[in-house]
């Protein structure tokens, strides 16, 4: 009886410490080796960024000039004064705006070139004089009596990053300093808001990231016709010949690009790379037949009958091989000789000045008649014929502004904006350019770097290595940065920072390294598994079962005993 | 055997002597009476005689021609008469050793030449790159055997020790070539002061393209070129572009088109001054030189294999299934790396599988693929090449290719590329060759040049339904009607060379202009219709060519086909899918002349090649190769690549066969039907074959473009490529669902072991009485049935 209770006992032990060995060795021998490489990711700081907090400042150079203010206002007047404005677009996602003002009076060489004749020479001497740093805005405060600024005029804006503000007409009326502030701010607030940003730009930046009210179909085309901001754009220029047999076209597009479109690229160049091309298609056809007017004797293309213009060239253009950046077009089409002159109307049946059109975030396309070009019929075909680029240039050039978003929303009454240039882009435009993209580029970039970490939460057998995980890291830290230097008011900083992020966040996204899923149906997995783990866990879980059930009768058997 | 080839040398110099006197007057009679075309003559010889003395291989080129066409320009006679008698032989034996003795003082002669073609850049087979290369190669393999493991150490060795042997033959050999050619020299030295004045109606010929109204003798030969049609543009144009069919009959009855689409730019793709504005070429594939700097770009993909033995040699050979090989820029650091964004860039312009092109199909062959274009690159390091034999070409890769043409297929030659016949074909590839190319003879400035080219094969049973009668329509469902207007020339061209006097078939409507081409060592004469003159139309505003074969009902045979000098044979032998033999058959057809061929053959890691086992025989003995390079396989990395250079003697099979293993892949490295087999690429061998009329050299020349493309660099030879068949080998194919089975298998066995030491283990023992056996019972029963007491 001794040697069977001994024996039991052993066979109890046995089984206990086969149980043991399995939950110490085999549960995690099996957990290792099944597992998925899964590297680690800052997810709280991407849950961070999820919130977003844009706090975006700019510094505002407020100077008076002589006759603007009192002895007394002047000894009163506050060196610095902060205004803070608070928007909350959605449930996470805040903006601040903070307009940091440095309020002096004009030295005496700005006071000389203020006496200029003309606004735009003394916009262009105060710029020599100091240079102010990308996304800051000086605005010169001129007595109501100055002659710089035409009638009618308060503010004039020049190609710069300066305004000239007249002071209004009450105020010439000495009062105390914060009357005369609080008449200047909500003016100096909307020469900001035209110079550098206003809230609609802002909130359609974001609107990668923000579900937008839906406004009025107009705003929307708007919002809709720039491209999206991107580390690098492709321009390619296309002169569709659909009749060579008929004229040979010649273009020099080598001058042109270098006179008219490489002087704004240049400008834009912190903005983004771009690149051009451009190609000769012949034989390529509009996707519709023109109509014959008869009464202007011409063939006319409907603004309806555009939108199938596009699709049967577009096949022809080809995408870019080398790059994956967006492609803008812009198509010369020059109507054969049977087909011309042909003319584009709008929806209100008038023809079109420029003889051309837009299509948001694809390109241009422009209609070249050159029928009075050809002979009296006597000269053999083919004609050839030179393509006066100027005309041609000057279309796609506004055009191109138009798709990188450089658009000048109307100004207020009372402003007075000089218009572009020879560089085709002014410094505050570029400024505006540079605060719509940064935002766009932070919200975009957020955006992806919280859904692919949703994504890889979501589905975890997602294989996730090591080089995904430094792109996520430094997409984190880029974004952080950038938000910090948006805050600091270091726009070209912020617009670096941002284009890196993004870089970033899209070579994560879109690792191939992500696709390999190693994904296995629950049914496969359990038909593997059972030929092993049923006959061995089986065993161990009764045994264990009967060892409990032991014990408990033991238990009972010594209460009853102690009863 | 050397002897037997100077012989044969010999024997064929002395039947020239005797044929070349009677020739040129067979040659002048196509021209007889045009006294403008004797004047142009003239010109071109003065410009070109004083080079003529110093090559001494030209003579010997040249003469064969007047021989052929003495024999009605058939092979046929004129191998009759190249079969050498007993005593002739003999006899030419006796004079050959007399004359040897004083062909030696010209040795430094030979020399000197030897250095000035060097300094030239000329062709990779001459002598001395060959011994250039030999020497390197040992260099090669000597780092090499350091990192190789101990069993491919040893077979390194064993070539090594082959290869220096061959070294010491070669240089045998190579003296008794260098006697050889002494001995030609001294002949024609002979012959050049009596025949002079033939020698330069001779040469004139060599550069071809006279064009000839056969009607009307009186027009000056060269008026209908397409310059004159084109009305002169004021600016001179930087780009051109031209465009060009040939059309051949093939005596199995099938037909053979030829397009070929060139388009030449001005631009300098390899200065730092970005590419960027195009008119003609296409931006696609020049953004893609651009962008990942390539120097020289082929690419080509066919669907079926040519017969070389039944159609004669293609214009341009290829492989089938795709091919692809690069020379990068010397600029560039990371070849691997643009090689693999390359392939990918392409995979997506052509909708071709190249993205399968990895590093263990890609390899660098070190001679047989050296640039088309200028540039004299010899660091193979920049060189790429893979082909994907499973590639299947069908019209998603004919649509973007057609994109490519200025024209599309809106115009000109292009319209009659309508894929439901093309692909309706027995052969069919399509190549786009990007290479930088010569302007001017001086080649002072370099353009870029760009040939799309496309072949097809229309069988005589399939799309000809039996009869021999084609027409465009027929072959293409489509008839021209004008030229591409941006095409500076647009030709088509129809092979008549069978056909001197239409007797075999008539050509509708006829043609005035006929031309001569020499291609592929052979002179043939085409009828020419220009596209670009209003007239090739006719009255009905369309051109359908009509071949009508007169004997079309009874079925004479038509007249035999040239034999093709070289052609060559690959097939696996060998049982079980353990180990086998990959057997490639090399045939020489040339009567008298060896020649030497490279043979390249990149063969899959899964196939291990046992490289010790090669064997190389020709006529029964071995053949020793006089150079070798072989760079083992890595396991799915890369490639086996091997590259020999074999001497072939004249009429003769070379056989080259290596033994190899089949190798286990992983079970995800399986295709999705391993059953079918696996595919090896074509071998390729490339090779200089001696020409039978003398090659034209000069490169910017104004050719058609078939008969321009592979350089070449001296008149008594020409280079050929040729693709052996692909090979399907069978792997060792597991059964899928093994996986399964082995780990259910594996499990259970796990589960029964650990069963029965669980049950050991936690058992209690009892000691049972043990009950009475089966016997002791039955004996009870018995027992206690009787009364007597039981056990």
């Amino acid at each position: 009886m001794a040697t069977a209770e001994v024996e039991r006992k052993r066979g109890q032990l046995a089984a206990l410490s086969i149980a043991v060995v399995v939950v110490l060795v085999g549960v995690p021998l099996w957990w290792r080796t099944t597992e998925t490489y899964r590297a680690w990711l800052p997810v709280n700081q991407i849950n961070e960024l999820a919130e977003l907090q844009l706090q975006l400042s700019v510094d505002v150079e407020v100077v008076f000039s002589r006759g603007t203010l009192m002895p007394e206002q002047q000894k009163k007047v506050p060196f610095t004064r902060t205004q803070e404005e608070a928007q909350k677009v959605d449930d996470d996602t805040t903006l601040r705006y903070r307009y940091e003002s440095k309020y002096r009076t004009a030295n005496i060489m700005e006071e000389d070139a203020l006496k200029q004749p003309t606004a735009a020479e003394a916009d262009l001497s105060l710029h020599t004089l100091s240079a102010s740093p990308c996304g800051s805005v000086v605005v010169y405060v001129i007595p109501e009596t100055s002659v710089l600024l035409p009638q009618g005029v308060d503010v004039y804006i020049g190609h710069r990053r300066t305004a000239v503000l007249r002071m209004g007409a009450p105020m010439s009326v000495g009062k105390n300093h914060k009357q005369l502030l609080a008449h200047l701010e909500p003016r100096i607030t909307q020469v900001v808001q035209v110079m550098s940003f206003s809230h609609t730009d802002i909130t359609a930046a974001l609107s990668d990231r923000v579900r937008l009210s839906p406004g009025s179909k107009e705003s929307l085309a708007d919002s809709m016709r720039s491209f999206k901001s991107s580390p690098g754009y492709e321009i390619t220029f296309s002169l569709l010949n659909p009749d060579p047999k008929s004229h040979r076209l010649d273009w020099d597009i080598e001058g042109a690009v270098h006179s008219y479109i490489q002087p704004l690229l240049t400008k834009l160049a912190p903005l983004a790379n771009f690149s051009i091309d451009s190609q000769i298609l012949y034989y390529a056809m509009l996707g519709v037949n023109p109509r014959f007017d008869s009464s202007l004797e011409a063939y006319t293309l409907n603004a309806d009958s555009l939108a199938h213009v596009i699709n049967p060239v577009e096949a022809r253009l080809g995408s870019n091989a080398a790059s994956s950046n967006p492609v803008l077009n812009f198509l010369l089409y020059v109507p054969d000789a049977h087909h011309s002159p042909l003319y584009i109307h709008d929806h209100q049946k008038q023809p079109v000045a420029s003889n051309a059109f837009h299509s948001p975030r694809w390109g241009g396309i422009m209609v070249y008649n050159v029928n009075d070009l050809y002979g009296r019929g006597e000269t053999p075909l083919p004609v050839n014929i030179n393509i006066n680029m100027e005309k041609v240039m000057g279309v796609f050039l506004a055009q191109l502004r138009l798709m990188l978003g450089v658009q000048s929303s109307p100004a207020p009454p009372g402003f007075l904006v000089e218009p572009c240039g020879g560089a085709g882009l002014a410094d505050w435009e570029l400024d505006r350019l540079m605060w719509s993209r940064t935002v766009e580029n932070v919200a975009t970039a957020t955006t992806t770097i919280t859904s692919l970490a949703q994504l890889l939460d979501q589905i975890g057998n997602i294989v996730i290595n090591d080089n995904i995980a430094s792109q996520v890291s430094s997409t984190v830290t880029s974004l952080q940065l950038a938000v910090a230097e948006l805050e600091a008011g270091n726009l070209g900083f912020a617009l670096q920072y941002s284009k890196e992020a993004i870089l970033a966040s899209e070579r994560a996204f879109f690792d191939p390294s992500l696709l390999h899923l190693l994904y296995f149906p629950d049914d496969q997995k359990f038909a593997i598994y059972i030929p092993l783990f049923l006959p061995m866990c089986v065993p161990i879980l009764l045994s264990l079962i009967k060892i409990a059930s032991e014990a408990r009768q033991r238990r009972k058997l010594k209460q009853s005993k102690k009863d | 055997m050397a002897a037997r080839r100077c012989l044969g040398l010999w024997f064929f110099l002395i039947t020239l002597c005797v044929v070349s006197t009677g020739a040129d007057v067979l040659h002048t009679t196509p021209v007889t009476g045009t006294e403008s075309s004797a004047a142009g003559t003239e010109t071109v010889v003065a410009r070109e005689l004083p080079e003529a003395p110093s090559d001494p291989g030209e003579h010997t080129a040249a003469e064969p021609t007047r021989e052929g066409e003495q024999n009605d320009r058939t092979r046929g006679g004129e191998q009759t008469l190249g079969q050498p008698t007993r005593e002739e032989e003999q006899e030419q034996e006796k004079t050959r050793e007399g004359e040897q003795t004083p062909a030696q003082p010209t040795r430094e002669e030979e020399e000197e030449e030897e250095e000035q073609e060097q300094t030239r850049g000329e062709e990779e087979f001459t002598r001395e790159e060959e011994e250039e290369e030999l020497t390197r190669e040992e260099e090669e393999l000597t780092t090499e055997e350091e990192e190789l493991t101990r069993e491919e150490e040893e077979q390194t060795r064993e070539e090594e020790e082959l290869t220096t042997e061959e070294e010491e033959l070669t240089t045998e050999e190579e003296e008794l070539t260098r006697e050889e050619e002494e001995q030609t020299r001294e002949e024609e030295e002979e012959q050049q002061t009596t025949a002079q004045q033939e020698e330069q109606t001779k040469r004139w010929e060599a550069t071809e393209l006279e064009e000839e109204h056969v009607h009307d003798a009186a027009v000056p030969p060269l008026a209908g070129d397409p310059p004159a049609a084109d009305p002169p543009s004021p600016p001179p144009s930087k780009d051109d572009f031209q465009e060009e069919l040939v059309i051949r009959p093939l005596h199995s009855g099938d037909i053979y088109a030829s397009f070929q689409f060139r388009t030449v730019w001005d631009a300098d793709f390899m200065g730092d001054q970005k590419v960027s504005h195009y008119r003609l070429f296409p931006k696609s594939l020049g953004q893609v030189i651009t962008k990942f700097s390539v120097r020289e770009l082929h690419i080509s993909f066919t669907q079926g294999y040519w017969r070389t033995m039944q159609w004669g040699q293609p214009y341009l050979p290829s492989p089938p299934g795709a091919e692809l090989w690069v020379w990068f820029q010397d600029t560039v650091t990371d070849v691997d790396g643009t090689w693999k964004e390359l392939t990918n860039v392409l995979s997506g312009i052509f909708c071709a599988s190249l993205n399968f092109i990895d590093s263990t199909n890609t390899v660098q062959p070190s001679a047989s693929f050296k640039p088309l274009g200028i540039g004299n690159v010899t660091d193979h390091s920049f060189l790429r090449y893979a082909t994907l034999p499973r590639e299947i070409v069908c019209t998603e890769n004919l649509t973007p290719w057609k994109k490519l043409l200025p024209c599309g297929s809106k115009a000109g030659l292009s319209v009659l590329l309508k894929s439901e016949k093309l692909f309706h074909s027995t052969f069919h590839s399509q190549a786009v060759h990007v290479r930088p190319v010569c302007q001017d003879p001086q080649c002072r400035t370099t353009s870029m040049e760009l040939r799309q080219t496309l072949n097809v094969v229309f069988d005589l049973h399939t799309s000809g339904q039996g009869k021999r009668e084609w027409s465009l329509f027929k072959m293409f469902s489509r008839t021209l009607t004008e030229a591409c207007p941006l095409a500076s020339s647009s030709k088509v061209y129809v092979d008549v060379t069978d056909n001197p006097q239409g007797e075999q078939f008539e050509l509708s409507p006829a043609t005035p202009l006929l031309t001569q081409a020499v291609v592929l060592g052979d002179r043939r004469t085409y009828s020419v219709y220009d596209l670009t003159q209003q007239a090739s139309f006719g009255s009905s505003r369309s051109l359908n060519m009509l071949l009508r074969w007169k004997n079309s009902h009874n079925n004479v045979v038509p007249p035999v086909m040239l034999r093709p000098l070289l052609h060559s044979e690959r097939y696996v032998a060998g049982y079980g899918l353990q180990a086998g033999e990959i057997h490639t058959l090399i045939y020489n057809h040339h009567p008298y002349r060896a020649f030497p061929v490279l043979l390249l053959s990149a063969v899959p890691w899964y196939l291990r090649l046992y490289i010790h086992t090669l064997t190389v025989s020709s006529k029964g003995k071995d053949n020793r190769p006089s150079y070798i390079h072989y760079q083992p396989s890595k396991d799915r990395e890369r490639p086996h690549l091997l590259e020999m250079l074999l001497q072939l003697p004249p009429n003769s099979v070379t056989e080259v066969t290596v033994e190899f293993e089949r190798a286990l892949l992983k079970w995800t490295e399986y295709t999705p039907d391993p059953n079918h087999g696996f595919y090896v690429g074509s071998s390729v061998i490339s090779a200089l074959v001696p020409s039978v009329v003398a090659m034209d050299t000069n490169s910017t020349l104004d050719r058609p473009l078939f008969s321009s493309f592979f350089p070449c660099k001296e008149e008594a030879s020409y280079f050929m490529r040729v693709y052996t068949e692909p090979l399907l080998v069978n792997l060792p194919t597991p059964d899928f669902s093994m996986p399964y089975n082995v780990i259910c298998l594996t499990c259970t066995v796990v589960a029964v072991g650990y069963g029965s030491l669980y049950n050991l283990l936690t058992r209690t023992f009892q000691v049972d009485e043990p009950s009475p056996g089966l016997a002791k019972r039955i004996a009870n029963v018995i027992r206690r049935f009787r009364g007597v007491p039981l056990l």
